[in-house]
């Protein structure tokens, strides 16, 4: 396939691409470490997540195969304009089969699929900064990661316990990476926090309003914060996939009908469709 | 005896205005150090530099630290200065909103030092703030509220409870019950004794009221355009001022 000649290759111009992937090998060098870049006008809004599309941008190479996922699905308008964006400017073939993909940008979910040393996920996200929710001022949450002041983060799960009785943070769920720096893993389940640690992929996170990259080099240790007495739970919901049958993957809920009825399905809707091929039968299933 | 802290000529410009000016003096275990004077006279700008929140541009401020002994705290690094400022050291400011975090519930607030130095049991951290709300008579019932639903003198309370669970050796006072209630003063000031005596705290307080550092101070500073006019025995500085500037203040000429 080749791609609209009209933009360079991946649609950022070679400079921009050099300096974003300076910041993502300082990302690399420094795993969870926050690297400033300077974030481009992207040809979409904001919320579409143009930090992942630079790092997209940035790392594809003409041989790549192409995945885009948007909350476990690839068929969201947000996940199509995006492969049809590199499509376009970059002519990579694109796939929505995990095990195809050389990289993988997502929003809100990591595939069930264990992933390999060949793939790279990078990751959408709006706001890389873990402590702001406790202390707003920039140059304060800087000290406090450089100097390794964490006690913040701890109120946050905190106050969460005194609120719910539980720890009730369900996305964004903190995690310390080589037991150094407190990361915010982008709003994905936090049943998706152990695949975050030891994962054999490249991980790149991109904020773009933010401005800032971060990464896990394959095989990094990332650990989810909790108190002893209250221990980070990967939850999910209690029920086997309707479809497929599966018990180990995270489910979407979904309202069937006007009488209230639900049916849970494997939100990766990848992984889903493999066990269905594969024979395997929810109750669901028609 | 070694002092817990030893001030040495600390001086603070702000461009070429005198904020404090070559002021020393040492503060001993268990004793409670006063400053006093009219309001622009240098109270709070040494106070920040003796607690590190600000660089002073000339002198020491040397602690006697628990494990390498003195030390000064203006050269040593910073992470070792804020690992001072939130186990050693406590601060109380003048306002509440400065020393709180005001959209955290109050065992929150007590909480976070404790989580700062490690504690990671929720049951002991929640259960030793519980301790502490009851030590500054908030009741144990009001652990999950935030600090806005309570009063000016709650919040001081529990500013004071949230800076000594980790048991400092030594507290800052910046005006503690300024912009308070006369009654409501009287209870945090016998509180303030209770705690400084019952715990054996040192303690540095800032307060333009002399009836405040008559009750908690055993020893006074009355300052003056950043220097330090008067130093002594509060009762001696008080019944017998030496210095024209003091036996003003004293007078109440200059009370406000
Ligand atoms: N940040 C600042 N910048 C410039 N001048 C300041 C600053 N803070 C205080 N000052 C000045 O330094 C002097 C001492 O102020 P301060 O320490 O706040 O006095 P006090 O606490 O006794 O009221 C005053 O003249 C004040 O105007
Ligand atoms: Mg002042
Ligand atoms: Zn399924």
């Amino acid at each position: 396939m080749t791609h609209d000649t009209e933009y360079n290759f991946a649609y950022l111009d070679e400079q921009t691409k050099r300096m974003i992937r300076r910041a993502i090998l300082k990302g690399l060098a420094v795993p969870g470490y926050q690297v400033p870049f300077a974030s481009r006008e992207m040809p979409m809004p904001y919320g579409w997540g143009t930090g992942g599309v630079q790092v997209s941008a940035a790392v594809l190479m003409p041989q790549d195969t192409f995945k885009v996922i948007d909350q476990g699905a690839d068929d969201t308008t947000n996940a199509v304009s995006i492969r049809s964006f590199f499509q376009r400017t970059a002519g990579v073939r694109t796939t929505t089969a995990t095990s195809d993909a050389s990289v993988i940008q997502t929003r809100h979910r990591i595939p069930e699929e264990r992933l390999t040393e060949d793939q790279i996920l990078v990751y959408q996200v709006p706001i890389p900064e873990p402590l702001r929710f406790l202390e707003p001022r920039e140059s304060e949450t800087r000290k406090m990661h450089s100097l390794e002041e964490y006690g913040l983060m701890h109120v946050k799960l905190y106050e969460d316990i005194s609120r719910h009785g539980h720890i009730a943070t369900s996305y964004a769920y903190p995690v310390k990476v080589e037991e150094r720096y407190v990361m915010d893993p982008s709003p994905i389940p936090k049943f998706d926090n152990p695949k975050l640690g030891n994962m054999p992929a490249i991980q790149l996170f991109g904020a773009g309003r933010e401005q800032r990259i971060y990464a896990l080099p394959p095989y990094t240790s990332v650990i989810s914060l909790d108190f002893e007495d209250h221990p980070f739970e990967a939850s999910k919901a209690d029920h086997p996939c309707g479809l497929c049958g599966a018990i180990d993957s995270y489910l979407d809920e979904v309202i069937t009908d006007d009488q209230g009825g639900r049916l849970f399905v494997c939100s990766d809707t990848d992984y889903c469709e493999n066990r269905r091929n594969a024979g395997h039968k929810g109750k669901d299933a028609a | 005896m070694i002092p817990l802290l030893s001030v040495q000529g600390i001086s603070k410009y702000y461009g070429a205005h005198i904020g404090c000016k070559d002021v020393s003096f040492d503060l001993y275990p268990g004793e409670v150090m006063g400053i006093v004077g009219e309001s622009g006279s240098g109270k709070s700008t040494l106070l920040n530099c003796l607690a590190g929140h600000l660089p002073p541009d000339e002198g020491q401020v040397v602690f006697d630290t628990r494990t390498d002994g003195p030390r000064d705290t203006v050269t040593m690094s910073e992470p070792e200065r804020r690992m001072l400022g939130r186990t050693d050291w406590a601060f109380v400011h003048q306002h509440a909103r400065d020393g709180l975090r005001m959209g955290v519930s109050a065992g929150g607030n007590v909480g976070e030092r404790l989580m700062a130095v490690g504690e990671r049991n929720y049951g002991d951290i929640r259960g030793k703030a519980t301790d502490w709300l009851e030590r500054v008579e908030i009741d144990a019932s009001r652990v999950d509220d935030r600090p806005i639903t309570f009063s000016g003198g709650m919040q001081q309370r529990l500013q004071i409870a949230r800076n000594l669970v980790t048991g400092p050796r030594l507290v800052f006072m910046d005006e503690p019950t300024g912009g308070l209630d006369v009654s409501v003063q009287a209870r945090l000031l016998d509180l303030i004794r209770g705690l400084v005596r019952d715990m054996g705290l040192s303690a540095i307080m800032v307060t333009h009221d002399l009836a405040v550092v008559r009750l908690l101070a055993d020893r006074l500073m009355v300052m003056k355009s950043g220097r330090v006019v008067e130093a002594g025995l509060t009762d001696q500085v008080l019944d017998d001022p030496q210095h024209a500037y003091s036996q003003l203040l004293v007078s109440s000429v200059l009370q406000v």
